[in-house]
């Protein structure tokens, strides 16, 4: 049987002859992301702004009356509300931004959610509340420490264990990548203003991890061909390992891009924002550890002595055995 | 390849059988799991609120108020201290101001009685040796009274958990199925109750501190400091619960007749001359005997019935109310006087609870979200099945098999965890499915690398495996600390996901690695194939 090969045997791309071309266009993307994060700012869901969020189906008619529902909840004395239809043409979300001095008092939040939804239900037949969030202030600024947090302890820990398992000059590639991959899956919520909330935190884990993934198995290749080649360029080795790797990296790849494809088109709409992202971190994290990750050492002057020591002294023993046969 | 002798084998093939039987009872339905005979384990995964439907809330003690009331009761155990012991000790007003309580003693021969008077009102806290009060000497005549943190941070404790017990209460009597309980840190509860409808009728039960007390209305008071809301010294003036502003309140005595937490049971009923909905209460002993020497006393006076600081009604005693049972009415529906009833029953809320936080799910929904994951992860794995399988032919399909065991361990192993399913964490199955092959899309590849070298079968596999672990390894262990990162920090759907993907990186190992490398090794074994195609 003839079996499917993606990348043939004999691939030779030189990807690192355009590292100073890439490294340019991911500097300038990476500033172009943090400027739109910081000027354009971020569409923080309930989770992280606090609020209200009512989702809801009208499930006899074909499309949400958006505008009467405006006029109906304007009625109500509720200023500032933001409705939208969101995934079929018949379901609305609803949000509300906390109203002034309901961090004092959280009662008022709820009775602005409570209001709306049995206003819904009176005027509208067979209309479906199918959730209602409401989160105060104090606790949305708590999820958005807590989220920070998480992504920022997630970063330096596992920098620190790359340079605990490889060198220091990995861990800081490392490092640059996740924060290279970091800087643009905001850019892309700040520009497309996709609702950024506790899912999609986790998306960014998921893609930190993802990322990592790729930038491991690559560095895990240069470390064997720094010690197998020792009289190697440095350049052309970073290229063999990148073309070694390469048939996993593509095959890995389009297993996750299919499972997340799949996922966007039949999965529930509450998950698009959060699958996007992985998708989106799947191209960047893929880049990042061939353009980012694997030029730094370059400049950071890895060479093949880099690990030598640690071998005659006999640390790296756990791996001794896989060399030099 | 010696590694799998017949034993491991059995072993392993052994925990396999039990894992996909752990994992089976989870993907039945109710109907379908009763035939399941009783004597097997049946550990079922729990869905999460945003896949069954349901309400989640956070209640936050307020702490503020309660600290608050907790100094005016010092205030007033001052005062009775003073008053009530013999000799009497003249003091000035008692001021409660910046958190502390102050007050001056008229004759200074009396100072240190008055402060020791003060102390044995204080409580010591567990076993520090402090008390929940210090009392100071300040400015020749002054006493200064300040809550201790160690004394306010008990009291805050003991009020939380015994509001958390009083929240238990309360649901449990609304009759919902599984509802979750859980203090959270020092002042929070969560609370979870699966598939409820009105979750406006849950939230108007548990904010409601239902403190009840019936106290004497000061008929001889001005009417017009009535109308002003203002009251004179030992009296309260309180507001109607029911009746539009501007009608003024009602004066009542300071001192309480009885209070719900003298209470043994409350029903909702109907009052049986007039057919008004109405909440029946008994009274224990002495709650009953001070309910019927008050009313005796007071026939043709008219009392007030006040709940959470509101006058729900002041009507005249008409006759003495003997045997410790009352009937109060009040403009009651069956569901708002039934609502009262299981909020007195189950008792006062010692502090106030705030909703801060709450999500609602329709049951509809969730179903979708169910069905739709499902699918989506359905197609997901016949995907990357069907993909593995042209791409790597025999060693394709013995990772098949490792992605299908690996699928019902995740679940075998989240449902004996209790662990929970969200909306999220069907995504991170559906990610698992990709990401669990990289494993052995790693080693195949691998293996086909090792064999261009030239290296024999026995040899290029031996080679792949052990060559491709390390990156394994490593890469998985990265993975593992996003998770654990996720699981400690997330909140909710985070760790929902992060539940499947910590679980889901440690059976993915176990079954693209050694699993699969177990059948290789039978396979080779058996077969002793010259040739080797990946």
């Amino acid at each position: 049987m003839r079996l499917l090969k993606l990348v043939p045997d004999t691939t030779n791309i030189q990807f690192l002859k355009w590292r100073n071309v890439a490294i340019i266009i991911s500097i300038i993307l990476t500033v172009a992301s943090i400027t739109l994060t910081a000027t354009r700012g971020l569409n923080f869901g309930v989770d992280f702004a606090g609020g209200q969020m009512i989702q809801a189906t009208f499930t006899e008619d074909a499309e949400a009356p958006v505008v009467q529902l405006r006029e109906d909840i304007a009625g109500l004395g509720i200023e500032g509300a933001s409705i939208q239809r969101f995934g079929d043409e018949n379901q609305v979300s609803i949000r509300m931004r906390v109203t002034e001095g309901a961090d004092d008092d959280p009662e008022i939040a709820n009775q602005v959610s409570t209001q709306v939804t049995q206003m819904m239900q009176a005027n509208y037949e067979g209309v479906r509340i199918d959730s209602v969030d409401s989160v105060s202030g104090k606790v949305s600024d708590e999820l958005f420490r807590a989220g920070a947090l998480a992504l920022g302890l997630a970063m330096v820990a596992i920098s620190l264990y790359i340079w605990l398992r490889f060198e220091w000059q990995f861990g800081v590639g490392a490092l640059f990548a996740l924060f290279h991959d970091v800087a643009l899956t905001f850019g892309f919520f700040a520009l497309t203003q996709l609702e950024f909330n506790l899912n999609i935190v986790a998306a960014l884990l998921t893609i930190i991890g993802y990322s990592l993934n790729d930038t491991i198995v690559v560095y895990d290749r240069i470390r064997e061909n720094l010690r197998k080649y020792r009289k190697m360029e440095i350049v052309p080795l970073l290229d063999l390992s990148v073309n070694e790797t390469l048939a996993r990296t593509v095959m890995t790849s389009l297993t996750m891009v299919f499972a997340l494809v799949v996922l966007i088109w039949v999965g529930p709409d509450l998950l698009f924002g959060f699958t996007a992202a992985m998708l989106l971190g799947i191209f960047i994290g893929t880049y990042s550890s061939v353009y980012m990750a694997a030029p730094i050492l370059i400049w950071l002057k890895v060479g093949p002595d880099t690990f030598v020591p640690e071998e005659a002294s006999g640390g790296q023993k756990i791996h001794k055995e896989g060399y030099g046969r | 390849m010696n590694d799998f002798p017949a034993w491991k084998v059995w072993l392993l093939t052994a925990l396999l059988v039990v894992g996909v039987l752990l994992a089976i009872p989870s993907l039945l339905n109710e109907e379908q799991r009763s035939y399941i005979p009783d004597f097997l384990p049946q550990p079922t995964i729990n869905l999460g609120l945003d896949l069954s439907g349901g309400v989640h809330i956070l209640l936050e003690a307020q702490t503020e108020e309660f600290e608050e009331q907790r100094l005016q009761t010092m205030a007033d155990r001052i005062e009775d201290a003073m008053n009530d012991q013999d000799p009497r000790i003249e003091i000035g007003d008692i001021s409660r101001s910046g958190g502390r309580i102050t007050f001056t003693v008229r004759d200074e021969a009396q100072l240190d009685d008055a402060m020791e008077r003060v102390r044995a009102e204080t409580q010591p806290v567990g076993f520090t040796g402090q008390r929940d009060f210090s009392v100071e000497n300040e400015d020749s005549l002054r006493v200064v009274v300040t809550p201790t943190q160690a004394g306010t941070d008990e009291a805050i404790n003991n009020a939380v958990a015994t509001a958390t017990e009083v929240v238990r209460t309360r649901i449990d009597e609304l009759g919902t199925r599984e509802p979750t309980i859980i203090r959270q840190g020092a002042e929070r509860i969560v609370v979870q109750v699966p598939g409820l409808d009105s979750p406006e009728s849950l939230m108007s039960l548990l904010g409601r501190t239902a403190s009840l007390e019936f106290r004497m209305v000061n008929y001889e008071a001005d009417p017009n400091m009535a109308l002003a809301c203002q009251a004179p010294i030992g009296s309260a003036a309180l507001p109607y619960a029911d009746q539009d502003e501007g009608v003024g309140c009602v004066i009542v005595q300071r001192r309480v007749m009885v209070s719900g937490d003298q209470l043994v049971n409350a029903q909702q009923g109907f009052d049986q001359r007039t057919g008004e909905v109405t909440v029946n209460l008994t009274f224990d002993g002495p709650g009953g005997r001070a309910f019927g020497r008050v009313t005796q006393e007071n026939v043709g006076r008219p009392f007030a019935i006040i709940l959470d600081g509101e006058v729900l009604s002041a009507p005249n005693i008409n006759e003495p109310i003997l045997g410790g049972n009352a009937q109060i009415t009040g403009s009651f529906s069956v569901q708002s006087a039934n609502e009262l009833a299981i909020a007195l029953r189950s008792g006062r809320l010692p502090v106030e609870l705030a909703v801060i936080e709450d999500r609602t799910v329709g049951a509809e929904i969730g179903e979708e979200g169910v069905r739709l994951g499902g699918l989506a992860g359905l197609i997901a794995t016949v995907t990357v099945m069907t993909f593995m399988f042209v791409t790597y032919g025999r060693f394709g399909i013995y990772s098949n098999i490792a992605l299908a065991l690996n699928l019902f361990l995740i679940l075998a192993i989240m449902a004996m965890l209790d662990a929970t399913l969200t909306l999220p964490g069907i995504a991170g199955f559906v990610l698992t499915v990709g990401a669990a092959v990289d494993a052995n899309v790693l080693i195949n590849e691998r293996i086909r690398e090792e064999q261009r070298r030239g290296r024999k079968v026995i040899d290029a596999i031996q080679t792949g495996y052990k060559e491709a672990s390390r990156a394994i390894f490593d890469a998985n262990i990265t993975n593992f600390i996003g998770g654990a990162l996720m699981f400690s920090f997330g909140s909710g759907p985070v760790r929902g996901f992060a539940v499947v993907l910590v679980v889901g990186i440690i059976t993915s190992v176990f079954t693209a690695v050694t699993i699969t490398r177990m059948m290789v090794s039978v396979w080779i074994k058996n077969k002793r194939p010259k040739e080797l195609v990946v």
